[in-house]
């Protein structure tokens, strides 16, 4: 039982932490819980399709269609989260200042609201897929019994999901100056983690060089294995051992990222053009 | 970015070619061998046969490395150049049994 909520709670703990800074970055936009919802439901239906053919998915593209499912997942995650800090570098002060009126531009909302549901629906895709496969596999095991493979997977679901509670419940408590600041950071920084897992993936398929494995060793420090060291690398982007290339890609989507938000942001109305 | 990906996927089509195979069966929740000696300095080709009617993930963090098997399935999974060392594994699901080491050298 125990085995089953542990890792069962490491699973949900990366896709909670995912969605509660999804859920503080978007409290102001029309609609948001229903698209919440639709993001969660879309990934648990997924989570149980990618694990059912996980057999099929590995044999794709001689044999690394694994790596290239998990890059893509991430590719697309990262590319929603840099363009939604885009957006919300040219409509963020307008919404702070004025969420009511906002609110009524229900299509502008509403198309956020989808890039950003598709990312809490990817984000649950990837843990829950190997969370559905680990609880088949305990189960089909027949070591265990049903209610204590289940018991141990409800209470590690719970646990996670109120690490991911409590992370947007701290986030609800910034100051409303400081609230835009607070998310795109930490927007940013988990799509460059998001990069740099996808960069992992594609050195592990071989399709890319790992230019330096590792670059260097940090375990010493903090290891990815620690509670938070996990907490670090879902957010952050921690690894205690990156290859050279993870941290190419990491530092690149930081680069594209903060040149679209500087180049997209809203100018202050100017008198002079010399 | 994109262009840089571009490049880098073209240099990866060429540049390596891959020499050397190891293998690893998964049975009763442990891997054989436990284990697993390959050169150091080389890229190797690992193949992991889960032989168990049940999934298990390899992972390893020292290898940076993550991939789940289906039951009776064949994967590879790429690792190295590998400086001389010990680098070990487990089998998330059964953590408590699948466990092995690659050894560089």
């Amino acid at each position: 039982m125990l085995g089953s909520a542990i890792i069962v709670f490491r699973e949900v703990l990366e896709a909670a932490l995912i969605i509660g800074i999804i859920a503080a970055a978007t409290r102001n936009l029309p609609g948001r819980n229903i698209w919440l919802l639709a993001g969660i439901t879309a990934g648990l239906l997924g989570s149980v399709i990618v694990a059912s053919l996980t057999g099929q998915i590995a044999e794709l593209a001689e044999g690394v269609g694994q790596e290239l499912l998990n890059a893509g997942i991430l590719g697309v995650a990262a590319v929603m989260l840099a363009w939604h800090n885009i957006w919300m570098a040219r409509h963020g002060r307008q919404l702070a200042l004025n969420a009511r009126q906002m609110g009524t531009d229900v299509a502008s909302g509403g198309r956020e609201m989808s890039a950003l549901a598709l990312v809490v629906a990817l984000a649950i895709l990837r843990e829950g897929s190997e969370t559905v496969l680990f609880l088949y596999g305990l189960l089909a095991g027949g070591e265990q019994s049903f209610a204590s493979v289940i018991g141990g997977g409800a209470f590690g679901l719970v646990a996670g999901a109120l690490a991911g509670y409590g992370l947007y419940a701290g986030f609800l408590t910034i100051p409303a100056r400081l609230f835009f600041a607070a998310t795109s950071g930490l927007i940013l920084l988990l799509a460059a983690a998001m990069a740099s897992q996808a960069a992992r993936f594609l050195v592990q398929a071989d399709l890319i060089p790992s230019l330096a494995n590792p670059l260097w060793n940090s375990s010493w420090f903090l290891d990815n294995n620690s509670l938070p060291g996990r907490f670090l690398h879902t957010l952050i982007g921690y690894e205690a051992m990156p290859s050279g290339i993870q941290v190419v890609f990491y530092t690149a989507t930081l680069i594209l990222i903060l040149t679209g938000m500087r180049f997209f942001r809203p100018r202050p109305p100017t008198f002079t053009t010399s | 970015m994109k262009t840089l990906f571009i490049l880098l996927l073209l240099c990866s089509l060429n540049a390596y070619a891959v020499d050397n195979e190891a293998t690893l069966v998964i049975r009763d929740h442990r891997f054989e061998p436990e284990e697993v000696r390959v050169p150091a300095g080389q890229k190797i080709k690992l193949m992991v046969h889960n032989q168990d009617s049940t999934p298990e993930e390899f992972e390893s963090y020292e290898l940076n490395r993550e991939k789940v098997a289906a039951p009776g399935a064949k994967v590879t999974i790429y690792i190295g150049p590998l400086s001389p060392g010990r680098y070990p594994f487990f089998g998330e699901f059964n953590a408590e049994t699948a466990r092995g080491t690659i050894v560089a050298e």
